[in-house]
């Protein structure tokens, strides 16, 4: 570095040629290896002198502009035990904010009201799927009690994490404006602590929901015959599926790795700075705010199929019994083991 | 209307946090709340420098942008101040700051912050308290600037490198300086904060 400062006072590269500079380049590197096996003997002090001989307080100055180009953060040594605090300028910031405000507002609003308006024309030009062959009028066992309750649990805790994230996203667009900063303010003070405390209870649920319901949704080969059969979108083919079909399966995957994702960048959040710094923080926002989003519109169409878009459906999860048609029709390998597996006793049991 | 600005002259600044600790006095800031530090850049390396930092009160605040409640505001003289009653504690301005400044004080359990706390450029704060009052005072600290005053940083600096008041002015002082002693490390942050550098 001191011999470049050298040469670039006797006269530089500066005005020729770019041959001529990479050539002067070459030979200022070459020339830079022996000043310094040279410089290793003599004193390099002499380097940094002004033109008047007195020394050079800047010769080895830092500039921000200098520092900002090699390293998107300045940082430096602070003499309190705030750690954070030892960033000096982190123009970022500013960039997280272009995210937070432009980015994350335009593209939350495009997934999640394209989702709805997706739902919504799915509603209006197919309708909710029948059971073709109707009620039977007969039940079969789908979901016991602990079942529903896990997903209960999952399932509302998700609702209420949803609506107060998407408040402190765009509340203050759609509601602030309404009711005014004051009662906005403390509405969003309680959202924040509903936030926290609910996703706990998420966790839970989710463990739950993955402890009974991994082995039953392992993706097998009868899923790609589901696919291929239009999952029972079609009614003029049959899709057959297990005790969870693909488009269930994708909904459990979804909500693992979504939630998997959401929880571990969410308690980042909510233990800020305990394991990250103002980077990881940043980046640990993104993931929140964007996993979300497409998880809360994944999630829409998961309520959607659940309840207004299939007749049968809801029971499942409400009463956790199924009419024997809509089994047939939808879980027709789970229905024969089910079937089977409610005859084994009762035969049994009759033949003491 | 004047464009209130802290500038930081790295070439005088000699590490004393005398800033810091005028700033802790003048406003009475709870422990663990850091308005203003200094931070030092190649510590015990040639080319130290030091600068002291708080908030810069920037041009188009992105802590102002990114509150979820919009409790932060930018007043007619382009001093940055919020509103504790409406903050909760969310941290957002602390990811969107350039320069660290919110701070907050812990109040419950895990990671919960409590109101964001910040530099005010002793002007008090942005709540609905009289200015001047002692219910300003203690939720915000002190208003010099509704005095007449400059932030009380600057004015304890002992060797004038941390610059308040008005950004015209104080540019043209930082200016005159590096033109007089022939070098300047720049006006720290002013590019990130005000969208401007002092140009020499």
């Amino acid at each position: 570095m001191t011999a470049c400062t050298a040469t670039g006072r006797a006269g530089g590269p500066r005005g020729k040629s770019s041959l001529a500079i990479s050539l002067v380049r070459i030979r200022l590197a070459l020339g830079a290896l022996i000043f310094l096996a040279i410089a290793g003997t003599a004193p390099a002090i002499a380097q940094q002198l002004a033109p008047d001989g007195a020394p050079n307080p800047t010769a080895s100055g830092v500039n921000q502009q200098t520092l900002l180009r090699e390293e998107p953060r300045i940082t430096g040594y602070i003499d309190i035990p705030d750690t954070r605090a030892s960033v000096l300028i982190q123009p970022a910031g500013r960039t997280w904010d272009h995210f937070h405000e432009v980015t994350l507002h335009w593209f939350g609003a495009i997934v999640i009201i394209g989702m709805i308006a997706v739902l919504g024309g799915a509603y209006l030009i197919v309708g909710p799927l029948r059971i073709s062959a109707g009620q039977s009028g007969k039940k079969v066992h789908r979901f016991n009690a602990f079942e529903r309750f896990s997903h209960w649990l999952t399932a509302v805790s998700f609702v209420v994490l949803g609506l107060t994230g998407l408040n402190i996203t765009f509340g203050k667009i759609l509601l602030l404006p309404v009711i005014g900063k004051d009662a906005f303010s403390s509405l969003s003070q309680a959202a924040k602590y509903m936030h926290n405390f609910t996703s706990f209870a998420f966790v839970i649920g989710l463990v739950l929901i993955v402890a009974m319901w991994l082995k039953d949704n392992i993706p097998r080969k009868v899923d790609i015959d589901w696919l291929r059969q239009g999952g029972g979108f079609i009614k003029s083919k049959h899709a057959p599926a297990g005790r969870f079909n693909a488009g269930e399966k994708a909904v459990f995957w979804i909500a693992l790795l979504a939630g998997v994702a959401v929880a571990a960048s969410g308690y980042m959040l909510l233990f800020p700075f305990y394991v990250t710094n103002i980077l990881g923080m940043q980046i640990a926002q993104v993931v929140h705010a964007v996993i979300a989003v497409l998880f809360v519109a994944a999630i829409l169409a998961h309520i959607y199929i659940g309840t207004l878009g299939m007749e049968g459906a809801f029971e499942a999860m409400g009463t956790g019994e199924v009419d024997l048609n809509w089994a047939k029709e939808h879980h027709d390998l789970w229905l024969r083991d089910q079937l089977a597996k409610e005859h084994q006793p009762a035969a049994s049991a009759s033949a003491d | 209307m004047a464009r209130m600005k802290f500038l930081c002259d790295a070439e005088r600044c000699i590490d004393c946090n005398a800033c810091a600790t005028a700033c802790k006095n003048e406003n009475e800031v709870p422990w663990g709340i850091n308005r203003r530090r200094v931070v030092t850049i190649n510590d015990g390396e040639p080319g130290e420098r030091s600068v002291s930092m708080a908030c810069m009160h920037c041009t188009d605040p992105p802590c102002a942008a990114v509150c979820p409640v919009e409790c932060i505001f930018p007043t007619e003289d382009g001093i940055v101040l919020h509103n504790k009653d409406q903050c909760i504690g969310c941290g957002y301005c602390f990811y969107a700051c350039p320069f660290g400044a919110p701070q907050y004080p812990r109040v419950s359990d895990f990671g919960s912050r409590g109101k964001m706390d910040k530099c005010t450029y002793c002007a008090g704060g942005g709540g609905p308290e009289a200015p001047g009052s002692a219910a300003e005072f203690a939720k915000y600290g002190s208003n010099r600037f509704g005095e007449g005053k400059l932030p009380m940083c600057a004015e304890m600096c002992s060797t004038k490198s941390l610059l308040a008041g008005d950004g015209d002015v104080i540019g043209q002082i930082y200016k005159e300086r590096v033109v007089q002693r022939g070098y300047g490390s720049g006006s720290w942050g002013w590019l990130t904060a005000y969208h401007e550098d002092v140009e020499v």
